[in-house]
């Protein structure tokens, strides 16, 4: 059911965990619905330089968890705000259409996360 | 990769001997058994064969047993049929929030078609409460129908008091049986059973055959219209090569019956209490007294089910779990609920439904996997953090 792909970020995913120098925090989703996606970036000079995730639900919510940090770490935060679960799940070979609508959030937590950091940004 | 399958209560596999009673079936026996000729006379006494094997397995007398395509088929047909011929009676029907969707479903559909329905709420445990039936039945209730196991939880309902309620106020009890027979002993006149569903493939048989039993003269009719098979109870030619392997199960089921109960019960109350030890923030589901043996169903906190369940597969561990992503919708599922569950720790429930085949090396490699399986995904998981550790 699931593509190769997935699979693979799900079993290997890349970038668990939080930063120490995290600028901007995401998360979207609740526990009652079974999908929690948490985004922490670090950016310098527009650029993403760092980022890291945390996700509670099913192995679509963990790979595209993955998929999105693979995808933007590196990259300007224009680049980056033109991500879209969509772009997430396409990287991905697809996604069973049940979990495109629930566990695909993943690019909304990036994008809570940039708008933190704007926010921030904004106050300083 | 070594294989460990702990899903029995989802399927199981055909013993070997069933599976060559059937072949005959499939060859050579291939008659219709409402045929006159020899392979009819041969297929209609595989059949008969069958039918007292299957009868002997809940001592019922094998008139009474009317074979189906598999439990759903029976579930439906015990409800919709005896709702249907007993309009007269009463048009009201009970049930409890925990039944297979076999039975909700089904009963569900009689309430849109006109049926007045009420559905019985269950403890902690999972159990029907003898007293919540007495207070919800009434006069008109004309059948009141309550699984004998649960699949997802395992719990063994008091199905002797509910019966013997049922029949105080005049009405017919139906119990599924289907996660039971060939497990538990089941003896339907001691337990006062008027209408029992049973599925081969749970108790070793092929897929694609079961029964219904009816108790004499209670009034039940068709679902399938179209013949005079099974006592012009259940129309279209019979699965013969399913129904022989199903006999042939039963009786196997029924031979082995004490022996495997106690070693499911032993290996199941090992791999619960390895998994309550090592893991923590864990909670069993269901009744542990009252039990299907072999049947272990807990949550993890923090994790998701289907997450579980494919990290379990990676190592060849086949399992399953109530979560929304394995139920296809976006609810956990209405068992976990219903026993008062909050939602988010519903996500993360695993059942490991154990089989004669299992050995106690299997056990021991799932409580060697399961702990860094949870571990590794509580570190993943944002709610690790704020709701505990590990």
């Amino acid at each position: 059911m699931y593509s190769q792909k997935v699979m693979e970020h799900f079993m290997n995913p890349r970038n668990v965990g939080s930063l120490d120098e995290a600028n901007g925090v995401g998360e979207v989703g609740n526990a009652v619905c079974g999908d929690i996606m948490h985004i922490e970036i670090e950016v310098e000079d527009n650029i993403i330089q760092d980022i890291k995730f945390k996700t509670f639900g099913c192995a679509a919510a963990i790979a595209t968890s993955s998929m999105v940090t693979e995808m933007v770490k590196g990259k300007t935060l224009e680049e980056a705000e033109r991500i879209t679960n969509r772009t997430v799940a396409e990287a991905l070979d697809g996604l069973p259409p049940i979990k495109m609508h629930c566990s695909n959030l993943a690019a909304d937590a990036l994008h809570e996360a940039i708008k933190d950091y704007m926010a921030r940004q904004e106050k300083s | 990769m070594r294989e460990i399958y702990m899903d029995h209560s989802a399927t199981t596999p055909v013993d070997r001997e069933a599976f060559e009673a059937m072949i005959p079936y499939y060859t050579n026996e291939y008659g219709n058994p409402s045929s006159v000729h020899a392979k009819g006379r041969a297929a209609r006494k595989a059949l008969e064969k069958a039918r007292d094997q299957v009868a002997a397995l809940i001592n019922a007398d094998s008139r009474e047993i009317f074979f189906t395509s598999g439990g759903t088929e029976a579930d439906n047909q015990a409800i919709i049929s005896y709702m249907l011929s007993n309009a007269a009676r009463g048009n009201h029907l009970i049930t409890s929030a925990i039944e297979h969707h076999a039975v909700l479903e089904t009963c569900e559909y009689l309430r849109k078609n006109g049926f007045e329905l009420t559905v019985l709420p269950v403890n902690s445990l999972g159990i029907v409460e003898p007293e919540v039936l007495r207070k919800a039945i009434r006069p008109e209730t004309a059948l009141v129908t309550i699984m004998h196991a649960n699949n997802e939880i395992g719990t063994v309902q008091p199905i002797e008091e509910l019966a013997a309620i049922t029949h105080e106020f005049g009405a017919v009890f139906h119990t599924d049986a289907v996660q039971t027979a060939g497990k538990l002993p089941i003896d339907v006149k001691r337990m006062g059973i008027d209408m029992l569903s049973i599925s081969s493939h749970k108790l070793h048989g092929p897929k694609g055959a079961g029964c219904l039993y009816l108790k004499k003269g209670t009034k039940a009719g068709n679902i399938l219209y179209g013949g005079p098979q099974e006592s012009k109870k259940r129309a279209g030619t019979e699965n013969i090569p399913g129904i022989v392997g199903f006999g042939q199960a039963a009786e196997l089921a029924a031979g082995r019956m004490t022996e495997t109960s106690e070693y499911l019960n032993r290996l199941a109350t090992k791999l619960r209490e390895g998994i309550m030890a090592d893991i923590p923030h864990t909670i069993p589901t269901g009744s542990l007294d009252n039990r299907v043996p072999g049947s272990v169903s807990v949550c993890f906190e923090f994790v998701e089910g289907e997450s579980i369940l494919l990290m379990l597969d990676s190592y060849g561990v086949m399992a399953s779990s109530g979560s929304a992503c394995t139920s296809g919708s976006l609810e956990p599922s209405h068992v976990l609920l219903a026993i008062g569950l909050p939602h988010e720790t519903a996500h993360g429930s695993l059942r490991l439904t154990l089989g004669k085949d299992n050995t106690e090396e299997d056990v021991d490699f799932v409580l060697e996997i399961l702990p860094k399986i949870i571990g590794n995904l509580r570190k993943m998981s944002p709610l690790s953090g704020k709701g505990g550790s590990n």
